[in-house]
């Protein structure tokens, strides 16, 4: 079948298999930052934005993003500027080795979008369907309050 | 900027790859005509492969190759020659790959595999490593003596199922015991568990009409995987290039080989086409390997006073189907496995033990977390048998300068300090005081210990001698635990480094290391070391990040918390030499002589007269005269470091020197138990590590953090569970569950003790595997210090807490 989909803001009209996963599609049209590491959906690597909200696209089929605005990783900065959340991330040392981060970074990007200002424990509710082996999550809840102050200031200045 | 170099926290050199989704991992990329592999893995735990036709498969429209054990007579192997590319006539855990499948798409190579018939004859399963030693126990390898392995450093025992037999003896254990006071005696369970890598093993090969063969693959180690590949086929090492993209975790799941032979031989069978396999999460649970199971029986003596004259372990390595790896953890912790105490007279003996499961190899500790969920809870558990405080306990035998550790090593003021890390953590944690607020919990705490709250003589032995468990009206206690930790480098005692330096026109520098960087920092860290020794700002040098056999130079492994040390020390002596080159250059430029230079900042001066000087870019790809007469040439420093004074263990007695350097650490742990649910809330986990130096503080951090949150894994969550038959019931993270945010301890602190270690670059130790070590036991002492219950095995999950604490209550 065929589908239309907005993927960081380019329109792609693609022909699909009925099975095929969004996570498939994404990395089949060249779009890698986010990563297959469970195809169940426990573990949040495969994290994008569909119209803002966050989805798992491992367990999400195509066919049902027909239609919709996705926002990867690799769409998330500005011109070559960086995200707020990914500066931060940069700047906490949040990534180790790298595998959860795109799916951890757009699970607080929408989370930040809904909650500009977040308690330590709010971010941890957020993010704990995001699975990280190497970091014990400490710097990457560092990052997203980080992230948080930084975009309350840009959005002051 | 070349001030502030070590010991500060500059940010990793990876992040803008890794934030932008920019960073490319194995399964990330594709070569041209690229086929996709799958595998049929055994439905059997132990079972004899009588036939397998693979007809219907081959006839499949897209498929391109199928092989199956009968068309690989190879077997590879690290330590232990054991392993077969598929199956070879004969299954031996479920999960194991049994035939593979190269076609054009992901889709059809799965198809193909279901068309594969097998007829299996199911044999006995062999799932208890204890049983597995009963002399009518199946054999899981008949034909054991005929493979191969390093002999003298291995001995496997050809008709049982004992891959390897370590055997250490100090002193006269049996001797000292009839001088004891006091002999406490207990076994302890650890279940196999998981590496849990974010990226699954993954891996791309091509093997080239040639005859060579290209590798892009999931390693932690690239010439590993070239030289066990290029023993294996029979091919030189120069027909192999292997390169390592970025890695996506590995924790030593990643350290040797794996699925590199099969995807180069399906690349060959598949008429030349390169070929990617990607491992489905479900096969890296049952299919790639775990960690090694462990019972252990430990046997301690002491007198009156507190000091252990004898101590008896026997280890029993559960090592799955395959030891390839898993001997050398049998090995490794057999001479630390006594832990970091001060013993006369010990005897030992750690048995590598086949059983009909998925394999054991290295996993972040190599053997240490579940030894030390041994020793430490049993330290624990005799301090508690003397009614004296396990801080107290711990201080009088802890190894200090002038002791000798278990195989005869003499502890030196340069081998580090585990009493100050002991000291540090009981401090941190407030050790003899009472718990924090809990709004009227109860509180135990080993701190009371001895101080005239003393239990009867009679009192039952696992109560606390404190008696402060008391009420549990609330259902919640308050408790404290310590422990303490030891690791060194487990690697052959010929374990070699190097590193190039390359200079580029501008005069900033190529890095080149073999070494890879999982997520550790280590890549920041040499850049630092490297600027530092250069004297050049930071920014100007390029860490090479993709590893390749090609163009890399040697590097053994990227294991054991070893390439900070060994790829430091290779990163000086480059620096040394490309300085030296320089100055050479520079000499005859300015008609000095070498020694009145120095360099700082990318210049090359006289020392007497600072204006006399050349920037780095006039000389380091060679000196032009004003005549035209040039000199020098392009300037490549190199560096290498082997290991340097270690010695084989003598195979009756275990007496050597088999360790490049000790980290020592402890920790110290606040817990709140729920006894209504079983259930352990981590208040507050406080740890130190005895690094020599601190290279960068935050990725230190991160190191320990990360490293304890997976210690807590090991601790409360994580276990492979299997049905009778040997089938792994949790092979996916909805039944397998690693600690998330809302797992981690409510505060961790990282505390680093800095005795510098002769050898190390800067005085520094590894300290990547250390923090999750001990980290169970540290719990489970917790526990009993409030509730009075000692669990020997793990995991410390609710459903055991509450079963410990509940003992009338069933499983049903």
């Amino acid at each position: 079948m065929e589908i239309r989909i907005c993927i960081n803001g380019t329109d792609h009209i693609v022909e699909i298999d009925v099975g095929e996963t969004l996570l498939d599609l994404l990395r089949w049209l060249g779009y890698k930052g986010a990563k297959n590491a469970c195809e169940t959906g426990n573990c949040g690597a495969c994290t994008v934005l569909l119209n803002g909200r966050p989805v798992a696209s491992c367990i999400m089929l195509a066919a049902q993003a027909d239609g919709a605005t996705v926002q990867t990783v690799e769409g998330l900065a500005d011109e070559g500027k960086l995200h707020p959340v990914q500066e931060a991330f940069m700047d906490a040392g949040a990534p180790q080795c790298g595998f959860c981060t795109p799916g951890m970074i757009m699970t607080a990007v929408a989370f930040l979008d809904a909650k500009p200002d977040p308690t330590r424990h709010e971010v941890r509710e957020a993010i704990s369907g995001n699975i990280c082996r190497c970091s014990g999550y400490v710097k990457v809840v560092d990052a997203i309050m980080d992230a948080a102050r930084r975009i309350r200031e840009e959005g002051a200045a | 900027m070349t001030e502030n170099l070590i010991g500060g926290s500059f940010p990793r050199i990876d992040g803008v790859e890794k934030v932008t989704g920019s960073a490319t991992y194995a399964a990330d990329m594709k070569l041209p005509g690229m086929l996709y592999a799958r595998l049929l893995t055994s439905p059997h735990a132990h079972a004899t492969i009588r036939d397998i036709n693979t007809e219907k498969a081959k006839a499949l429209y897209g498929v391109k190759a199928v092989l199956t054990g009968a068309d690989l007579p190879y077997r590879v192997g690290l330590y232990m020659v054991d392993k077969p590319v598929l199956a070879d006539g004969k299954a031996r855990y479920f999960g194991e790959p049994v035939a593979a499948v190269a076609a054009i798409s992901e889709e059809i190579a799965e198809e193909a595999v279901k068309l594969i018939e097998v007829d299996y004859e199911p044999l006995e399963p062999v799932l208890d490593a204890k049983k597995a030693l009963e002399a009518d126990a199946p054999l899981v390898h008949p034909d054991l003596d005929s493979y191969e392995c390093i002999r003298g450093v291995f001995c496997p025992k050809g008709g049982t199922n004992i891959a390897n037999h370590f055997r250490l003896k100090k002193g006269d254990a049996e001797e000292a015991f009839t001088r004891c006071d006091k002999i406490i005696e207990n076994e302890f369970y650890v279940p196999q568990v998981q590496h849990v890598p974010m990226e699954t093993h993954a891996s791309i090969a091509h093997w080239k009409p040639k005859g060579n063969i290209e590798i892009w693959t999931s390693a932690q180690s690239p010439f590993a995987v070239r030289h066990l590949l290029s023993v294996a086929l029979g091919m030189s090492q120069s027909m192999i290039r292997v390169v390592v993209p970025y890695l996506g975790g590995a924790f030593g799941g990643k350290a040797g080989i794996h699925l590199e032979p099969l995807v180069a031989l399906l690349s060959k069978a598949a008429g030349y086409r390169p070929v990617r396999i990607v491992a489905t999460r479900e096969q890296e649970f049952m299919t790639l390997p775990c960690r090694q199971g462990l019972h252990a029986r430990v046997k301690t003596g002491v007198n009156a006073e507190g000091r252990i004259l004898s101590q008896e372990i026997e280890y029993i390595w559960d090592a799955g189907a395959y030891a390839d790896y898993g001997v050398n953890i049998g090995r490794a912790s057999g001479y630390s496995g006594a832990g970091p105490y001060e013993i006369d007279n010990v005897k030992m003996d750690s048995l590598t033990v086949y059983t009909t499961k998925p394999f054991g190899t290295a996993y972040r500790g190599f053997g240490h977390v579940e030894l030390f969920w041994a020793i430490e809870s049993q330290m624990d558990i005799v301090a508690q048998e003397l009614k004296m405080d396990p801080v107290e306990f711990r201080m009088k035998n802890l190894l200090k300068p002038g002791a000798t550790t278990i195989t005869g090593e003499e502890i030196t003021k340069y081998t580090g300090s585990v009493r100050k890390c002991l000291e540090e953590v009981a401090k941190e944690i407030k050790w003899g005081e009472t718990c924090g607020d809990g709004g009227g919990e109860t509180c135990g705490d080993g701190g009371a210990r001895g101080r005239g709250e003393s239990a009867p003589a009679d009192a039952p032995t696992n109560a606390p001698t404190n008696g402060r468990h008391g009420s549990r009206s609330k259902g919640k206690v308050r408790a404290k635990g310590i422990a303490v930790l030891h690791k060194a480098p487990a690697m052959p005692p010929n374990t070699a480094s190097s590193a190039i330096m390359k200079f580029n026109e501008d005069a900033t520098v190529d890095l080149l290391v073999s070494g890879i960087d999982y997520g550790q920092g280590t890549a920041t860290s040499l850049s630092q070391i490297a600027a530092h020794e250069l004297k050049l700002p930071f920014e100007r040098i390029h860490f090479i990040w993709n590893k390749d056999t090609d163009f890399s130079p040697y590097d053994w492994q990227t294991v054991a918390s070893r390439f900070t040390v060994m790829g430091g020390l290779s990163i000086i002596k480059a620096a040394e030499d490309a300085t030296r080159q320089i100055k050479d250059v520079a000499a005859e430029a300015l008609n000095v002589k070498p020694d009145a230079l120095e360099v700082k900042d990318g210049v090359v001066f006289v020392k007497e007269d600072p204006s006399l000087a050349l920037d780095y870019t006039d000389v380091v790809m060679g000196y032009k005269f004003d005549n035209g007469n040039s000199i020098g040439g392009p300037v490549i420093g190199r560096g290498n470091y082997i290991a340097e004074g270690l010695t084989n263990l003598d195979p009756e007695t275990g007496q050597g020197l088999p360790a490049l350097n000790w980290t020592y650490g402890a920790h110290a742990v606040e817990i709140e138990v729920d006894t209504r649910t079983g259930d352990i809330e981590i208040l507050k986990l406080a740890s130190a590590f005895d690094v020599g130096k601190v290279i960068n503080e935050g990725l230190c951090r991160g190191q320990v953090i990360g490293g304890c949150v997976q210690g807590v894994g090991s601790a409360i969550h994580e276990q492979y569970i299997y049905d009778k038959a040997g089938r792994l019931l949790n092979a996916s993270l909805t039944d397998y569950k690693i600690p998330t945010v809302k797992d981690i301890p409510h505060e961790i602190t990282p505390i680093f003790v800095e005795t510098p270690h002769d050898k190390g670059p800067f005085g520094a130790r590894g300290v990547a595997e250390h923090p999750m070590i001990s980290v169970p036991p540290v719990i489970a002492n917790a526990i009993f210090n409030g509730t009075g219950v000692r669990i020997k095995e793990l995991p410390l999950s609710p459903e055991r807490v509450f079963l410990a604490l509940n003992p009338g209550r069933s499983k049903t």
